[in-house]
């Protein structure tokens, strides 16, 4: 694979340009900003891997609310850490690329949203996504009885077969008809 | 059960690609021996073998034949991975099971690493590809050959016990076969080619899709090297014979263009000038912002290209080529302004030399060709001027059709909540400010929904609401008319200012209208915001007064600065009545001068800064819009400088030694308002439009204003506004920018083309001089320049008789496809709602059969428990225990996994696999890796 930590290999870099949305310049800009986070003895190493906090010191992720989430979603880390090697960074970039389909923005977003990893947004997923829009301070929390409304407003719109949560297809039809998705799910470096 | 033949599949595409990676260096030996071999039999067949020889033929063929289908379907069972990587973890379950049965093939393992192959494979192609010729990898290398061969001598034997696995016997064998296929090609039939072809082809396809596949890079990566591998093995047995040098050569040059496109593009949008500076403010205010620069950004180029057809076509050539300044009375400054005609003053109001210039109308010579190319100079400053609003029109129109159709679907407001939910982070916010406030936003905007649900049928005090409201109105009119009065007032004014002669007032008196109207534009604004105040309208709907009443202004403005324009052309062209009699008075008193002098002799020339000449009021229309246009942008940037920059660093600074907190009490510091400077862009422009004919050097100096502003609001953004409160999402707003441009667009040519139409030009400066019309120059280049029967033709086509018709048919044309469209979105609602109604029966049905599944696994469980109570827990029971997880949609107890992870795995195989393949990294985790994936995919497969 000729990654190296100084640069990439023609042959690896064309092939990035193959399998992501990125261009050429941003798949390097990509490589520089992944390998500004690496610690020194880690430059040298193929596949090595970023861990989770010091993703997040990126200012592109900085202030998002999602942010432990997209790394969840992106890391192909055994553990689970959410750590992530340059090619998860590349898809990262990727799926929030400006030239990006809705399909993969609409199944990464619901990856990212389904805060249990169990395929569906249940009531438990919609609380912890409405407290993550909301914000962190007290005062801008919605009360219990608001909550309730709303999660019950939404799954009563979007949730189509009544089972008490939204699965993938549900979520993708909701998104697909939205008109800002594609322009506000956007990360760029 | 269905994963079976899944699992095949799985094997099958697993080993294929282990088998090109490994298998090519060992098929070189291999290869030889069997074209040895079959040579052999070549010659055993005309020795008489014939018969033998024929069936092993066609035996193989059909293998073969068998073989691509296979492939076939495993192209298009890894194209709809969704489903493949459900059943990935299906197949897994009765893989685990046949785990069971025979544990010590080392297939089990191989089966077992699956999930996590893709690290394995890249290991061996790390050793494969990139570092070939080592000799530690060597080593490795005979190890997966060996490996290989004992897991097809397991094969066999396996083969002859289950009957599940046949088929993907028989895909390795026929691989190799096909291998020898691809040596010897001319055994293949054209049907088989064609065979082969579509599969090459379906791997390029796949190869184009990869990218919009959500899998982690390593199986793209895989697959895609895996695809280009297949394909360009197969690809040189393509077409051998006679296309065969065709097809290389047009695979070559599909390749290359593929490359050269990717070239290209990322060129392209190495081009796009601005693109960091406008990503930098993406993240710190949100897209709404960054839509304002993205519009001005466009509003560039579009001047870019506007300047480029009047610099090109019209204003060089008659620099380079028309006779040279001070040759003709129109070129030159007249003798009266001849000493003040390089004063700075002067120039700044575009008078003296700057008058007489190629950037004004009045300077063009109606000579009918210039220079040696005989460029055709009025004909050419015609067409421009149209091109230009052509030209205008298509962007507009082409750009408003693409938003529509990027926002045509979203029209529907049955997903209210569920946007708001899932769509409204912004996710280039970089700024935690601009965070917090996106988080107030959403918060409040949340509370609102609920509130609007609540209180849909609620209404209080709707009198006092309406009264309000009524009365806000009719303040905003008494505004309007104000200022329309106020404009119209001042123009005429200015108009008696300037019979006076402009030198005897002062500099207010001379720039009273441009002052006047940039003050409107800058004051109304804020008093409608006022009194939008008292209206009580949802900030949205509020929004959408406010930009109509601004618009309504600047509309108001601009038109009552035309009228007053009108005015002042007929006034000139009063004026221009008595100055043609004086002239033919003077020249009659000159020539009765010189013919009593002289009879013979011509009159003796006169400088042309002498002769008298007629006001021009088409350069006089092009230095008014000048002028305005250069006020305006110098009030636009005065108001960027004082408004933003001096309050910022005020609230900044005074804030230490000040009684109350600045930053955050009154003055704090401005935010950006998007809408009103899009509506001061779009206004600009129209003004452009409209007077580009008269002033050629119009869209020039708007390509500097907008450059210059560019990068002083792109500063004053960055460093002295604060982040909106309300952070608004600009894709619903791009389109509603678009049709107030189309709107002001159509506003600004409907007077440019009255004034060419109806208004006869004048007769002594300007391109079209001495004609009756302005269009009388297409007439005259048809009549002179064409042949006869074109022009002709041209007579007979823009009769009435036909040019009625016409009209009439695209009117009906315009209907009918009006018709149509309506239908169709009658048809396409029609559709959505069958669409819906199908879902959900869909979705009835396959959560009854869900909950079928559920009760099974519980009788299954519980006859399970049964048997383990009865007896130790055998293998057989877990094998069934599994079988059924997978089947169902409940996910298996992880700590049942874990049980019987480790009874079906080769400890020993392992490490020892470890060992050789794949970084040390990856496998000690990846038992905990596949639980998550065990029960979060069976339920992707349900839908």
């Amino acid at each position: 694979m000729g990654t190296t930590a100084s640069q990439l290999s023609k042959e690896s870099l064309s092939e990035y340009q193959e399998l992501t949305f990125l261009t050429k310049q941003e798949i390097l800009l990509a490589h520089k900003r992944f390998t500004e986070l690496l610690e020194k003895h880690e430059k040298e190493q193929i596949d090595a891997r970023v861990p989770i906090d010091r993703i997040i010191t990126l200012p592109e992720l900085k202030s998002n609310p999602f942010k432990e989430r997209i790394c969840q979603v992106f890391s192909t880390s055994e553990q689970k850490d959410g750590s992530l090697t340059f090619e998860d960074f590349l898809d990262l970039l990727s799926a929030f690329s400006d030239s990006a389909t809705l399909e993969i923005k609409s199944h990464y977003a619901f990856r990212i949203f389904d805060f249990d990893d169990d395929g569906t947004l249940d009531c438990a997923d919609l609380e912890k996504l409405v407290n993550c829009l909301t914000g962190e301070t007290n005062d801008a929390k919605l009360s219990s009885t608001e909550m309730k409304q709303l999660i019950s407003n939404i799954l009563e719109e979007s949730d189509i077969d009544k089972d008490g949560t939204v699965n993938l297809s549900e979520f993708q039809h909701v998104i697909s008809r939205s008109p800002d998705f594609v322009s506000s799910f956007k990360i760029v470096l | 059960m269905s994963t079976a033949g899944e699992q095949d599949a799985d094997l099958s595409l697993q080993e294929e690609h282990e088998s090109k990676t490994h298998r090519t260096k060992r098929r070189d030996g291999d290869r030889k021996k069997k074209k040895r071999r079959n040579e052999r039999r070549k010659g055993g067949t005309r020795a008489g073998e014939g018969e033998e020889d024929l069936q092993a033929v066609s035996e193989k063929r059909e293998r073969s034949k068998r073989k691509r289908a296979k492939s076939k379907q495993e192209t298009s069972r890894r194209e709809n991975n969704e489903e493949e990587e459900a059943q990935l973890t299906g197949g897994k379950g009765t893989k685990a099971r046949k785990d069971i049965r025979n544990e010590k093939t080392r297939r089990t393992e191989k089966e077992e690493v699956r999930e996590v192959d893709e690290n394995v494979d890249k290991g061996k192609k790390k050793q494969g590809i990139t570092k070939k010729g080592e000799k530690k990898e060597d080593g490795g290398k005979q190890l997966v050959k060996e490996k290989a061969r004992d897991i097809k001598k397991k094969k066999h034997k396996k083969a002859e016990t289950s009957s599940e696995p046949e088929t993907s016997e028989e895909d390795d064998d026929e691989e190799e076969d096909n291998d020898k296929d691809v040596v010897r090609p001319e055994c293949l039939s054209p049907e088989e080619l064609e065979k082969l072809k579509e599969a090459v082809d379906e791997r390029k396809k796949l190869i184009q899709s990869l990218r919009g596949k959500p899998w982690p890079m390593k199986k793209k990566l895989v697959t895609l090297r895996e695809s280009q591998e297949f394909v360009e093995k197969y690809e040189g047995a393509l077409g051998k014979g006679k296309g065969r040098k065709l097809y290389a050569y047009k695979v070559l040059m599909t390749k290359k263009w593929m490359k050269f496109q990717r070239d290209f593009e990322n060129f392209k949008t190495a081009c796009i000038p601005w693109e960091m500076k406008i990503k930098e403010i993406e993240s710190h205010f949100g897209s709404s912002v960054a839509s304002y620069f993205i519009f001005l950004r466009w509003m560039y180029g579009i001047n870019m290209i506007l300047f480029g057809l009047t610099f090109g076509l019209v204003m060089v050539p008659e620099a380079l080529m028309g006779r040279p300044y001070g040759s003709m009375p129109r070129k030159t400054v007249p003798r009266a302004e001849e000493a003040s005609a390089m004063d700075f003053a002067v120039l700044w109001d575009f008078g003296g030399y700057a008058q007489y210039s190629v950037l004004f109308y009045g300077y063009y010579n109606n000579q009918r060709t210039v220079g040696w190319l005989k460029f055709r100079m009025p004909l050419s400053y015609f067409l421009v001027g149209v091109g230009t609003v052509a030209y205008s029109y298509m962007v507009v129109i082409r750009t408003m059709a693409r938003n529509a159709n990027e926002s045509g679907v979203g029209d529907d407001n049955s997903f209210n909540f569920s946007w708001k939910m899932f769509t409204s982070w912004d996710y280039l916010i970089g700024n935690a400010e601009t965070a917090d406030n996106k988080f107030a936003s959403i918060t409040t905007s949340f509370k609102e929904a609920i509130l609007e649900e609540q209180e849909s049928h609620k209404d209080d005090n709707i009198h006092l609401t309406r009264f309000l409201r009524v009365l806000a109105n009719f303040l905003v009119l008494c505004c309007l008319a104000g200022s329309g009065y106020l404009i119209y007032f001042v123009v005429r004014r200015s108009q008696k200012f300037a019979l006076d002669g402009l030198e005897n007032h002062t500099w207010w008196e001379r720039n009273e209208v441009n002052m006047v109207m940039s003050l409107l534009g800058m004051f109304c604004p804020m008093l409608f915001d006022v009194i939008s105040t008292l209206e009580n309208y949802h900030p949205r709907v509020a929004l959408q007064w406010q930009l109509g009443r601004i618009f309504a202004l600047f509309l108001g403005n601009l038109y009552t600065f035309i009228i007053a324009l009108m005015d002042e052309i007929n006034l000139k062209r009063k004026e221009e009545k008595v100055v043609k009699f004086n002239i033919t008075m003077w020249e009659a008193s000159l020539y009765n001068g010189t013919v009593l002098e002289n009879s013979t002799a011509p009159p003796v020339t006169i400088h042309p800064a002498d002769v008298p000449r007629g006001p021009c009021w088409e350069t006089m229309v092009g230095q008014e819009f000048v002028r305005l246009i250069i006020s305006d942008t110098m009030t636009t940037y005065i108001t960027l400088l004082i408004g933003d920059f001096l309050r910022a660093v005020l609230v900044r600074f005074l804030n230490y030694c000040w009684c109350w907190d600045l930053e955050a009490g009154f003055p704090s510091y401005s935010e950006f308002d998007v809408s009103g400077n899009v509506l001061g862009l779009i206004f600009n422009q129209g003004m452009i439009w409209m007077g580009s004919f008269y002033a050629p050097c119009l869209p020039a100096l708007n390509v500097i204003r907008l450059h210059v502003s560019m990068y002083l609001q792109c500063w004053a953004v960055m460093c002295c506004n604060v982040p909106q409160e309300r952070v608004f999402k600009a894709s619903g707003s791009n389109n509603f920018y678009m049709a107030m441009l189309l709107v002001i667009l159509f506003l600004s040519t409907l007077p440019a083309i009255y004034t060419i139409v109806s208004i006869p030009p004048s007769f002594d400066c300007g391109p079209f001089s001495g004609k009756n019309r302005m269009f009388d120059v297409i007439h005259e280049t048809l009549e002179s320049d064409f042949p006869p029967w074109f022009s002709k033709v041209f007579s007979y086509a823009s009769n009435p008789g036909l040019v009625l018709p016409f009209i009439l048919l695209m009117v009906l044309a315009i209907y009918y496809l009006q018709s149509t469209s309506k239908s169709y979105r009658e048809a396409n609602v029609e559709l959505k709602k069958k669409l819906q109604m199908q879902n959900e029966e869909n979705k009835r049905k396959n959560k009854r059969a869900a909950l079928k599944a559920q009760m099974d696994l519980e009788e299954a469980r519980k006859t399970a428990q049964e048997q383990q109570r009865n007896n130790n827990a055998s293998v057989q029971d877990q094998e069934d225990d599994t079988d059924i997880h997978v089947s169902g949609q409940n996910p298996p107890p992880v700590g049942d996994r874990g049980r019987q992870m480790p009874s079906s795995r080769d400890p020993g195989s392992r490490t020892h696999d470890r060992g050789n393949h794949g970084p040390s990294g990856y496998l000690p985790g990846f038992a905990r890796q596949t639980e998550p994936r065990m029960y979060r995919v069976p339920s992707l497969q349900r839908h």
